[in-house]
């Protein structure tokens, strides 16, 4: 095994020395404008596409491929290859202040294929933009910047992932704006949705899992309940200091009527989370994100569907090695580290008051080389402590994780 | 320079990851565990053990999956973590039924009380009048060796009259058979009844029967030996296939026994002899034998457990007024005491003992003995404080 795991860090090498050739004859790759403040919500625009002459329609995409090895108390089932994800995305402007741009994502291989964001933007004033179509509900940062090759880490964060259901998107409609002074620039979002289905607390996870919504592809033709979830986003930043972002989301997911028939009364779920990012002088870049989930689950079901959940990751970015490297000049080697955690039920067993544990810890130590901004070479050492809800001793798990990302 | 970086780093990536194994969590000790195989399986006996872990602690039943409507766990994994003993928050409670001439309130849902439901569904009260006791989920542990011990072993250890006079008289537990089971070969039959010996009054015949039996009643998944819904008392679909039951029960059969920790410990050697003189051996047999299995490792074996299988009278304070099959309420059957040490490894760090898990403490689970076991426990009342220390000792190395 170590051996295979030597020959593939060996075989990125070259890889990483060759993958660099210029972008296709006919495309020219749009210039990104670099002196707007940009926030998380600005993610969905702020890739690098590629334009054919003139014509309106910008086209992107790209793909994550990594091999990893884990282990659990001992136990490994090996060496594998994945591809987590390859994601296409297209933007066309229609006219001016009128753009539509989409993100079609094929997971695992084409196991899954998503329509991620699908969506018509109409600018009526900088602080009112009509936005409606397939949208990725604002909560959180990584739901709405969650691109691989922005990442140094292969694995997306726990609590983004298994808190918040990222990539989380519906169908829906709303508004967002955004409005700059000087070093500040202030922004908002507001949508409603389709939204969460009661798969949440009625899943093999035996857990309330939040993810269990995405089975449910009806969401993207008609809500579960006829209640619309509602997400609403408020982010500040200053030039020098940082982003932060404070988001909610609120919705129903149960079924509590049919036919016209009151079958139980709405059960509510409510997100809150906090986000922050920040560049300190030393280039380090660092960027966390907190979420809090609260269910109404009934008291009769069992508690092991907790119906509060929190948990959250910060990760701490530090460019080592910045410039021409082996001949490309924008070439940066970063070292990273994230610490993070998921508590997917919060409180104690009726029967002795006893504190529930299914908690999860995970620290993970990155080695990335980015030969272009758009490309992202990583090296991973992850490992994580998982505690089931009696609080037993942990499983742990390791592993090792190589593999690239990169926009094309 | 910075290619230098770049060639060092390299280097040292290659060589971390040469030396990965290090880095990664290693296998607990043998001992500190509870699952897994026995030894000596063939490959698809170990194929058909996988199977049955599986579904064992893997199956998690949701409605769709025909989940309750009212259930006390939506899986096995769930009430014995790690295959060990269940804590307060899957006990279980049973009800209905004061002495041997059976359970007055089946028509109200007993004898278990179903006490989760799933969102649109009530789960059941315990009906007015009714007596009923709790029972904590015990280890899975080595479940296979005890079902193989021989009806003639278990009526040798019997002693219903107490002619020793050691003040222990166990009974068997005598019951009807379900008829989707067969009477193992040898068995002892009585008035057309049958021996039984798993669960906390030997109810259950064998692990079909309880697999059978725990399906049903704590899931509340139907099948072909147990079709009848427990919400509407009618029969419907099976929820779950006869093979991956098979897969369960033969799951439970093979899982190995516990292996005891510090054996050379002389505290615990100690501790193991008091545990002898002071009389606990009359129900915690220290040795039983497997009779024939067609799994070698299983086989004509001699086996550690640390219980006779019988039912035994522990007294008043343990008496809570419910009962199973030909048991008195006083009557409990000798809980196997092997794996009594790794406890806490399923029990969130704390120790719930006894049938109900009252007894916070091995100490306290001893005092907590009355009946037959109450000359054992004057004996250890009466010991020094080292010498009941070491006998916890050697508990705790089971």
């Amino acid at each position: 095994m170590r051996h295979f795991l030597f020959l593939i860090f060996l075989l990125y090498i070259p890889v990483c020395l060759h993958a660099q050739s210029d972008t296709s004859f006919f495309f020219s790759r749009v210039k990104q404008d670099s002196s707007k403040l940009k926030l998380n919500m600005d993610a969905v625009y702020d890739r690098p596409f590629l334009q054919m002459g003139k014509m309106p329609v910008a086209l992107g995409g790209y793909l994550e491929a990594n091999s990893s090895y884990f282990s659990s108390d001992g136990v490994s089932d090996g060496l594998s290859f994945q591809i987590p994800r390859l994601t296409v995305f297209m933007s066309a402007t229609i006219r001016q202040r009128i753009k539509f741009m989409t993100e079609i994502e094929f997971e695992e291989g084409g196991k899954e294929v998503n329509i991620e964001f699908a969506a018509l933007d109409i600018e009526l004033h900088p602080l009112l933009n009509l936005r409606g179509g397939v949208i990725m509900n604002p909560i959180g940062s990584f739901n709405q910047n969650h691109d691989g090759p922005k990442w140094e880490f292969v694995d997306r964060p726990i609590s983004s992932t298994t808190i918040i259901p990222s990539t989380w998107s519906n169908v829906g409609f709303g508004l967002f704006g955004k409005i700059a002074r000087k070093n500040w620039v202030w922004a908002y979002e507001a949508y409603l949705s389709n939204g969460f289905n009661d798969q949440i607390i009625d899943n093999t996870e035996n857990r309330t899992w939040f993810p269990a919504v995405k089975l449910n592809t009806d969401r993207f033709e008609e809500s579960f309940n006829g209640t619309p979830l509602k997400t609403a986003k408020m982010a500040i930043r200053h030039r020098k200091i940082a982003e932060l972002g404070v988001s909610w989301m609120n919705g129903v997911y149960n079924k509590f009527q049919n036919d016209g028939i009151r079958l139980d009364h709405k059960r509510y779920l409510n997100f809150l989370a906090l986000d922050v990012n920040t560049t300190l002088r030393s280039k380090t870049i660092i960027n966390g994100e907190w979420v809090w989930a609260w269910v109404d689950i009934p008291s009769t079901y069992s508690q092991q569907f907790g119906n509060r959940q929190q948990g959250g990751f910060i990760d701490i970015v530090q460019p080592i090695i910045k410039g021409r490297i082996l001949g490309w000049s924008e070439s940066v080697i970063n070292v990273a580290g994230r610490g993070e955690y998921a508590d997917y039920n919060i409180g104690s067993f009726a029967e002795n008051n006893a504190r529930i544990a299914d908690h999860i810890y995970g620290a993970s130590l990155a080695l990335s080389f980015r030969p272009a901004p758009q490309t992202v070479i990583r090296a991973n050492y992850r490992y994580q402590w998982q505690t089931d809800f009696l609080g037993n001793p942990a499983t742990r798990t390791g592993g090792i994780q190589l593999g690239f990302s990169t926009y094309f | 320079m910075k290619q230098w970086l770049l060639f060092w780093t390299v280097v040292l990536g290659c060589l971390s990851i040469y030396s990965c194994d290090s880095m990664l969590p290693g296998a607990r000790p043998e001992d500190q565990v509870l699952d897994g195989p026995v030894n000596g399986l063939s490959p698809e006996n170990q194929k058909r053990f996988l199977l049955g872990d599986a579904a064992f602690n893997n199956d998690v039943f949701t409605a769709s999956k025909g989940l309750g409507p009212i259930f006390v766990s939506t899986s096995c994994g769930s009430c014995h973590a790690g295959d060990g003993k269940g804590t307060p928050f899957s006990t279980l409670t049973r009800f209905g039924q004061k002495d041997q001439t059976g359970n007055k309130y089946l028509h109200l849902g007993g004898p278990q009380l179903q006490n989760r439901a799933i969102p649109g569904y009530l789960p059941e009260k315990i009906p007015s009048g009714a007596t009923f006791s709790k029972f904590t989920p015990p280890a899975n542990t080595g479940l296979g060796f005890l079902e193989l011990v021989s009806d003639q072993e278990i009526l040798s250890m019997a002693d219903p009259l107490d002619s020793n006079g050691d003040g222990v008289s166990g009974v068997p537990s005598y019951g009807t058979l379900p008829a989707f089971i067969t009477a193992a070969t040898n068995a002892v039959e009585k008035d057309g009844k049958y021996i039984h010996r798993f669960g906390k009054k030997a109810a259950a015949y064998n692990l079909l029967h309880q697999t059978v039996n725990a399906y049903s009643q704590d899931i509340g998944i139907s099948s072909v030996f147990s079709p009848k819904d427990i919400y509407h008392g009618q029969d419907i679909d099976p929820e779950i296939s006869s093979q991956t039951i098979y897969d369960v029960v033969f799951y439970l059969q093979t899982l190995k026994a516990p292996t005891p920790r510090n054996t050379g410990n002389a505290q615990v050697q100690q501790g193991k002899q008091t545990f002898i003189d002071i009389g606990c051996e009359g129900c915690h047999r220290q040795t039983l034998k497997t009779g024939n299995s067609p799994i070698a490792s299983l086989s004509n074996q001699t086996f550690h457990p640390y219980t006779d299988l019988l039912l035994h009278d522990v007294g008043p304070e343990l008496d809570d007024g419910y009962t199973e099959g030909s048991a008195t309420s006083a009557e409990w059957r000798t809980p196997p005491l092997w794996g009594l040490g790794l406890s806490p490894r399923s029990q969130g760090g704390k120790y719930f003992l006894m049938h109900d898990g009252r007894a916070t403490s091995v100490r306290a689970a001893i005092l907590m003995h009355g009946g037959e076991g109450q000359r054992s426990r004057d004996r250890f009342e009466n010991l020094t404080s080292s010498d009941q220390n070491k006998l916890i000792q050697f508990l705790e190395s089971l």
